[in-house]
């Protein structure tokens, strides 16, 4: 039997692989790379494409839009974006997030009118409730 | 009293309230079992990069990243507040905002200033209304929620974070413990504390970088806080439909004690007409 090292393929939102392999690859930012057992620790990130483990011979393939490949001694973990990540997608997003938070707050004062109109409508309506009343007092 | 026929229309209108609480209700059911299952999918990555946090801890790097460092001052704080999108689900919102309200105040009485980013509709009408700073928002997520959908939320507040606006970030949500508790709570992410190195990892040794410390941490960090964040907003959708379901079966089981009280109360009006009718023809019987 080969030596073997865990290997955990894991995204934000599902599990995609776990288990014993003799081997993984992986499409690293620098180059492609090739885990064996006992392979020194080593953190980098990964460019959208596949992973392949080796397992019996086999190959099996995954593909990562990008994310991250961590390596100890004995157990490997791709942590998996779930959609294409740049940093203008990034920054376009926290621009959305605060327009939308500027947009509320400017309707903060349109919800202060609202609530003055509210009042006077309360008032208005407590005077016709008034009025009735002393209307149907005459009546008796 | 009421006459019989109101009664009538009171006790059908109530009948419609159930129809449509208990509907909520196995609604929610179904949808709470989803919630949870999507949580359970949701907890590998969070170990796996909180492990990969813990072991960068242990490294020495020579690059120390500004998220893992402590700020020697605190001037302004930023909070995530992650509630529901739609109400009618108990007291899970108001709760949660009591407990960061309650937060937010001792920051405020330390003389210290709060940015707040909301996730949740409720958060955002909540908070809109006080006077805070709102420097982000994200609604409309739906029941399953897709990680790369908080960016822009998590991003303004890391982008503050490093620019040195804010000197520290909470996180304020919802914990799933089961059906019935939820718990609220408030966590800090930034900067991210890790704990203290055991004495096997404690020997010195440090990762190869590719392409060089700085890019890759900078990369994981990121990653390491939206995932925490993600997490507990999955969890939070979890609470929601738990404390939904709750508080519907509870709306429908006072529905049913209305509909029993207003029977009696029907029934009887109904028996005293009759005995009335009765006496009258007696009455009347006896005069002639």
């Amino acid at each position: 039997m080969a030596m073997t090292i865990h290997v955990d393929i894991v995204s934000a939102d599902t599990s995609i692989y776990s288990g014993l392999v003799e081997a993984v690859f992986a499409s690293a930012v620098m180059g492609e790379v090739g885990i064996y057992p006992r392979h020194t620790p080593m953190l980098t990130r990964l460019k959208p494409g596949e992973v392949r483990i080796l397992l019996n011979g086999k190959q099996e393939q995954f593909y990562v839009s990008g994310g991250i490949l961590e390596v100890q001694p004995n157990i490997v973990t791709i942590l998996a974006d779930t959609a294409l990540r740049a940093d203008d997608i990034d920054e376009a997003a926290a621009l959305e997030a605060k327009a939308d938070a500027e947009r509320s707050l400017n309707e903060r004062g349109a919800k202060m009118e609202y609530a003055e109109a509210q009042i006077k409508l309360a008032e208005a309506m407590a005077q016709l409730r008034s009025i009735e009343r002393m209307r149907k007092g005459k009546g008796h | 009293m009421a006459s019989g026929k109101e009664i009538r229309t009171q006790i059908a209108s109530i009948k419609n309230t159930q129809k449509i609480t208990r509907a909520m209700e196995m609604v929610a059911a179904s949808k709470m079992r989803k919630a949870q299952e999507r949580m359970a999918a949701t907890r590998p990555y969070a170990t796996k990069i909180h492990n990969v946090i813990q072991h960068l801890a242990f490294a020495h790097p020579e690059y120390k990243h500004v998220y893992l460092q402590d700020r020697a001052e605190t001037k302004r704080v930023g909070y995530i507040v992650v509630s529901s999108d739609r109400g009618l689900c108990g007291g899970l919102n108001n709760n949660l905002f009591k407990t960061a309200l309650k937060d937010i105040k001792t920051k405020i009485d330390q003389g210290l200033e709060v940015d707040i980013c909301t996730i949740g509709k409720k958060a955002t009408s909540f908070f809109g209304r006080l006077p805070v700073n709102l420097t982000g928002q994200v609604v409309q997520l739906g029941d399953a929620p897709r990680p790369h959908e908080l960016i822009g939320a998590v991003k303004v507040m890391l982008d503050a974070y490093e620019s040195g606006h804010i000197d520290s970030l909470y996180l304020v949500f919802n914990e799933f413990v089961n059906t019935m508790t939820q718990k609220n709570k408030v966590v800090q992410l930034l900067p991210a504390a890790p704990e203290k190195p055991s004495a096997e990892m404690s020997h010195h040794w440090d990762y190869i970088y590719e392409p060089d410390a700085k890019e890759v941490l900078d990369h994981l960090l990121v990653r390491y806080i939206e995932s925490l964040v993600y997490q507990g907003v999955v969890e939070n959708i979890a609470c929601e439909q738990a404390s939904r379901m709750v508080a519907m079966k509870s709306a429908s089981d006072n529905a049913g004690d209305l509909i029993d009280d207003l029977q009696l109360v029907y029934n009887k009006a109904r028996q005293a007409s009759i005995t009335q009718e009765i006496s009258e023809i007696v009455a009347g019987a006896a005069a002639v």
